[in-house]
């Protein structure tokens, strides 16, 4: 595994880069796209649940825009190995807290973001963070599928080129990038042509690989099967699953029976009219899914999940 | 009429009872579809009578010796005379006010649309200048140029002189095709980049740039073409009526095709007519060309997202 792998200089640190076998396809166990039909539906029920130990911790996390105030003070952690949902209604916050974890915040006029986010106990916003940095090691997934108008293979080489990633075997890369992607048997034969010529769910399993082939620790997904039929979404789930063995995982998702079927853990967002009337995105309840859905502590979430909100 | 007055009496006695054939004429869909046809009819009319005016004027003229034989003062000798110095004077300026104008605009277009903060003031009035700047009647940048460049900075009225009125007269033009250009790559493209980790640089010059490359080339292809045609400013900048000789380097004095187009024009002589008119398709066909690659780049280079 490792004589194909291509070395970064920059990851040798305690950052864990070590796979499993690559080609782990989605042999994930009791995979049902129904959570209610079988059992808990629950990764919990795999055991895949753990605390390991916080990757990223975001503290008294708020985020402006100009004077507006989107999120007010989040605090929760993004558990080693471990997917985390962000759920909740529109216009709470919960796509602006995924992005202040990789400061993509930084490209939007007039955000910022107070508090702290730490990954591997450094504040991403302390003075001296270079953002390319860290969106280098923290990847982003985004809600519509963005393939480059290139090529496929240049798709995922572009990624480790603008980086100065010294490749030994581009060719090799971009297989082990797209096999874990679970995208290779379908795209093999046309490596060259347009990345646009895929179908949706294919072109999202290749902005995933993209992200891969970066190598970074922590992938962050904005709704990434929202643009997606059942099917294909299905195998974007099946994917995360997978890569959560390796990666990291965030995801924001409006649709809470993704929460409960992908993640370890779930973050309740919710839009909160404060005393001036304006609206504010706020955590309510962070816990493990299985808890989250089944005995939330907070009467708000309760609301939500059984359909009584939002 | 019964009661749905959607349908034509014949359809109602469709036996199902539901009719969707045309129940009455809309005179306003016809009126306003004749109106269009019109508008595009009285453009093309204007056009072809031009052209048509023009190759029947200078029919006689269109052979080699346009090109190849120089313009002469003399009456007697305008039947074998050409445009040739005002050819290569004219493919002169243009050359250097390709060099000059889009380094500059396509430059000052990706500061304007990727780095400037519009929400500051000056990059606003700046924006709203280069608008304003468009709008500018060309003999004012003559009058610019005259003041400026020929006298001031004592480039006297040479090739480079008029390149560069030129090139400050299109500039706007450019800069504003750039922009839509640079506009029209959608933004989930640049969040691609930048979340692999690629810098504002890199995602400029590998994805930004290279897919607005089509709207670029067409936008600076244009505003060539009305470089070339430009006579307004070239009168004030001493582009002589005609020369002998073609100019041989951007210190040189010169005269471009509008130019020995208007001097012809001006003449009694019926030979000088017929030679202005062989010269005006020859500036035609030129901006054909070049707006026949521009409308080629666009169509074979255009992404679709």
């Amino acid at each position: 595994m490792t004589d194909d792998k291509t070395s970064h200089p920059q990851s040798s640190e305690g950052i864990s880069m070590n796979q499993p076998t690559a080609t782990s396809t989605s042999s994930r166990p009791g995979v049902n796209i129904a959570p209610q039909a079988t059992g808990s539906g629950f990764p919990a029920a795999d055991d895949s649940v753990r605390e390991t130990a916080p990757m990223m911790e975001l503290r008294d996390v708020s985020v402006y825009y100009g004077d507006y105030e989107a999120v007010r003070g989040t605090s929760l952690p993004i558990r080693q190995n471990q997917i985390t949902a962000m759920i909740g209604p529109s216009g709470c916050g919960k796509s602006t807290t995924l992005r202040s974890l990789n400061r993509m915040n930084d490209l939007i006029v007039g955000a910022r973001v107070t508090g702290s986010v730490t990954y591997h106990g450094q504040n991403l916003y302390a003075k001296d963070v270079d953002p390319i940095e860290v969106r280098r090691r923290i990847g982003m997934v985004f809600q519509k599928p963005n393939p480059f108008p290139k090529s496929i293979y240049d798709n995922i080489a572009y990624g480790p080129r603008v980086n100065g990633m010294k490749v030994a075997n581009m060719d090799h890369l971009v297989e082990e990038a797209l096999t874990r992607a679970a995208l290779w048997d379908e795209v093999k034969d046309k490596l060259k042509s347009s990345a646009l010529s895929l179908s949706g769910g294919q072109q999202q399993r290749l902005c995933i690989a993209r992200t891969i082939a970066v190598k970074p620790d922590v992938i962050l997904m904005d709704e990434p099967c929202s643009a997606l039929d059942p099917i294909a979404t299905g195998k974007i789930e099946d994917l995360m699953h997978t890569l959560s063995r390796e990666y990291t995982i965030v995801i924001v998702t409006h649709n809470m029976q993704q929460a409960a079927r992908v993640s370890h853990y779930t973050a309740f967002f919710t839009a909160e009219v404060d005393e001036k009337q304006v609206r504010h995105g706020r955590l309510v309840e962070f816990s493990g899914t299985q808890k989250l859905f089944t005995n939330p502590d907070d009467k708000r979430t309760e609301d939500y999940i059984t359909g009584r909100f939002g | 009429m019964s009661a749905p007055s959607l349908t034509t009496p014949r359809a109602q006695q469709n036996p199902s009872g539901v009719a969707l054939t045309q129940s009455r004429r809309r005179p306003g869909e016809t009126l306003f579809r004749i109106t269009l046809q019109a508008c595009l009819l009285i453009a093309f009319a204007a056009l072809a009578a031009l052209l048509l005016w023009v190759l029947v004027k200078g029919w006689n003229r269109l052979d080699s010796r346009l090109w190849t034989e120089m313009p002469t003062g003399l009456v007697s000798r305008i039947n074998g005379a050409g445009v040739q110095s005002a050819l290569v004077g004219t493919l002169w300026i243009i050359s250097l006010v390709a060099l000059i104008s889009l380094p500059i605009g396509i430059l000052s277009a990706i500061y304007l649309e990727e780095y400037a903060d519009t929400t500051k003031w000056y990059n606003r009035l700046l924006e709203l200048n280069i608008q304003n700047l468009a709008g500018v009647p060309s003999i004012i940048f003559g009058i610019l140029g005259l003041g400026i460049i020929a006298r001031a900075l004592g480039l006297g009225f040479t090739v480079i002189t008029a390149a560069i009125v030129l090139s400050l007269l299109v500039l706007p033009v450019v800069i504003i095709a750039t922009r839509e250009a640079l506009r029209a790559v959608p933004q989930s493209i640049r969040q691609a980049s930048y979340a692999l980790g690629a810098t504002k640089w890199q995602t400029i010059s590998r994805q930004v740039l290279p897919s607005a490359v089509p709207g670029i080339a067409t936008g600076s292809i244009l505003a060539l073409s009305r470089a070339i045609g430009e006579a307004a400013p070239l009168i004030v900048l001493g582009a002589v009526t005609f020369i002998t000789f073609n100019p041989d380097g951007i210190d040189s004095a010169y005269t471009a095709l509008p130019i020995q187009i208007y001097a012809f024009i001006g003449r009694s002589q019926a030979g000088y007519t017929e030679l202005a008119a062989g010269a005006i398709v020859l500036l035609l066909a030129i901006v054909l060309v070049m707006n026949s690659v521009a409308i080629f780049v666009r169509n074979r280079f255009e992404k679709r997202w």
